[in-house]
């Protein structure tokens, strides 16, 4: 209501979106989103493929021009070309899908030589060690596994100090410890005051990460929430089952601690094999995305 | 860090990285001067008095090499690097695509130069080549080599935008050189050439440099016999600017960082 209120919000967001679309001929591959992402925040953005994930990205990252909208990222439009987009590429990380680039550069010389093109680098040695290549750091980067060459992509993303990173798919390839090491790699980023915007096909990725997520399909963003709160999740029926009659009975409720409570005055005690199992994030995802298909 | 500090800095880095590639070293770098032992072995005979094929042979080579390290190799590297993301990579960073063609122009200036090397290196050692003696005539090799250069920097980076693939880059561009190596008297003496192929090969730059390079390698007494009966070197510059010109342009113009 009140504009300077809002003049003094302004500078804790990192990225606004307004009425974004993205048309290749009369497809629609972004069919208006609208989206504010806070500063410092961690936000995913979650959809199947095709949906439109990349290209919201990669609009905002300035790597496509938008057909409608408007966008802002650090305040700055990212399609603007010349002395004032590298200025604002200095502020950013980025950490593409996937590159199968192999130079034959070793680590130490890569992370060296990306150094250079920022203003304010991190410290080499440190990035290094953030991502766990201090062993692989004399090596080519042709000889790496996917995991190994992402732990690659993920230091070139961080090397220049962004205040804030994209990363879209970062840990595909990554065996269970080299994700876990990844996730407390990003944890320290956010204590820093890193901004991050993530996309990840890993429903576990965006529960441990992320501070909000959006699901997007057909191009739209149709709900944005906490993990805890995607789909109405805090209030969806809960599975109950338990061992009687030789079998595994089952039921679902919204009031799960009644119904064990009914089960443990029915048992007099201990029921066997009891679990209460609530949906996981990537159930309510699934069902979100199957009933908006 | 400014535009031309961070040219240098990649084009030091693209240095390395082509020095550990084994296959762009032997091909690019070596071919010639393998080229240079077949045909300074096959034909021994001389072509006027006192100039061996030889010494008409390294003067194409020396001319051809200034395409083959600018004009081919980049038109074949930059769609692979375009395909693997390469240039994507470094478009989200804050370099400018100036920076960028700097790089390539200081690769192919160093290549130029150990290419130039190792092929004069070799003729004078083994094939009785002989290296001019004239300050002036080094003076016409040098501003060759410069503008020759540049002239394949832009035109490999206009001509990257054709091939479809990084794959099949190798396969337009190489079948280019090659016929454009054969019309331009690279290796065959360029006056016994039909005169259609010689009208064609007059079109582009490789012809005016294999024939300002015999005006570096060969006696003046053999313009007689060019075509024009004339060295043509102010000719011949003009040309060079003009097609660095037009390079120029069209590599701004249309460089794209990805495929879409």
């Amino acid at each position: 209501m009140n504009t300077s209120a809002s003049s003094n919000i302004a500078p804790q967001i990192a990225i606004q979106i307004k009425g974004l679309v993205k048309k290749y001929g009369d497809k629609f591959a972004v069919a208006g989103i609208d989206l504010t992402v806070a500063k410092g925040e961690i936000f995913a953005l979650l959809g199947p493929n095709g949906a439109g994930k990349t290209t919201t990205v990669e609009i905002l990252e300035g790597f496509r021009n938008l057909t409608s909208g408007e966008v802002k990222v650090l305040d700055f439009d990212p399609a603007t070309k010349g002395e004032a987009g590298r200025k604002w590429r200095n502020r950013i990380g980025i950490v593409l899908q996937a590159t199968i680039d192999a130079a034959d550069l070793s680590v130490q010389e890569t992370v060296e030589h990306f150094a250079h093109y920022y203003e304010n680098p991190r410290d080499v040695n440190e990035v290094i060690d953030a991502v766990g290549l201090r062993e692989k750091a004399n090596e080519h980067a042709r000889n790496f596994s996917g995991g190994q060459r992402r732990r690659l992509d993920v230091a070139l993303g961080i090397i220049g100090s962004p205040e804030l990173l994209f990363l879209d798919e970062p840990t595909t390839g990554f065996d269970p410890e080299a994700r876990r090491a990844f996730w407390d790699l990003i944890n320290k980023l956010r204590s820093e005051g890193t901004t991050i915007f993530l996309t990840t096909h890993y429903l576990d990725e965006a529960e441990a990460l992320a501070d909000r997520v959006g699901v997007i399909t057909n191009g739209k963003i149709i709900e944005i929430a906490t993990p805890a709160t995607l789909g109405n999740r805090a209030n969806a029926p809960a599975r109950i089952t338990w061992f009687e009659n030789n079998k595994v009975n089952e039921i679902e409720s919204i009031n799960p601690t009644s119904e064990v409570q009914k089960l443990i005055s029915r048992f007099d005690g201990e029921v066997p094999q009891l679990q209460v199992i609530r949906p996981n994030l990537e159930d309510i995802y699934l069902r979100m995305i199957g009933e908006n298909r | 860090m400014n535009t031309f500090k961070l040219g240098l800095l990649r084009g030091r880095m693209e240095v390395k990285v082509f020095m550990r590639g084994r296959e762009s070293v032997v091909f690019t770098l070596l071919f010639p001067v393998l080229l240079l032992f077949i045909f300074g072995s096959v034909f021994k005979d001389t072509i006027a008095p006192g100039v061996t094929f030889s010494q008409y042979f390294v003067a194409g080579m020396v001319a051809s090499g200034l395409v083959n390290t600018g004009f081919q190799q980049l038109a074949i590297t930059i769609p692979m690097e375009r395909e693997f993301g390469t240039l994507k990579r470094l478009r989200g960073r804050p370099i400018s695509v100036a920076a960028y063609f700097i790089g390539k122009a200081y690769l192919v200036i160093i290549l130029m130069i150990l290419q130039t090397a190792l092929l004069l290196g070799a003729g004078a050692a083994f094939f009785g080549l002989n290296l001019p003696t004239q300050a002036s005539k080094w003076f016409t090799f040098t501003w060759l080599i410069l503008l020759g250069s540049a002239c394949s920097t832009v035109l490999g980076i206009a001509f990257s935008v054709v091939p479809k693939s990084g794959r099949g880059a190798s396969a337009v561009v190489s079948p280019i050189v090659i016929i454009l190596q054969f019309f331009s008297g690279v290796f065959f003496v360029f006056s016994q050439l039909p005169g259609w192929m010689q009208h064609f090969a007059a079109l582009f730059p490789l012809k005016w440099l294999t024939q300002g390079m015999r005006s570096v390698f060969l006696p003046d007494s053999f313009a007689s016999q060019e075509v024009a009966k004339n060295w043509e070197l102010g000719r011949t510059s003009f040309i060079l600017v003009l097609w660095l010109l037009v390079g120029l342009v069209i590599s701004i113009k249309t460089f794209k960082w990805s495929k879409e």
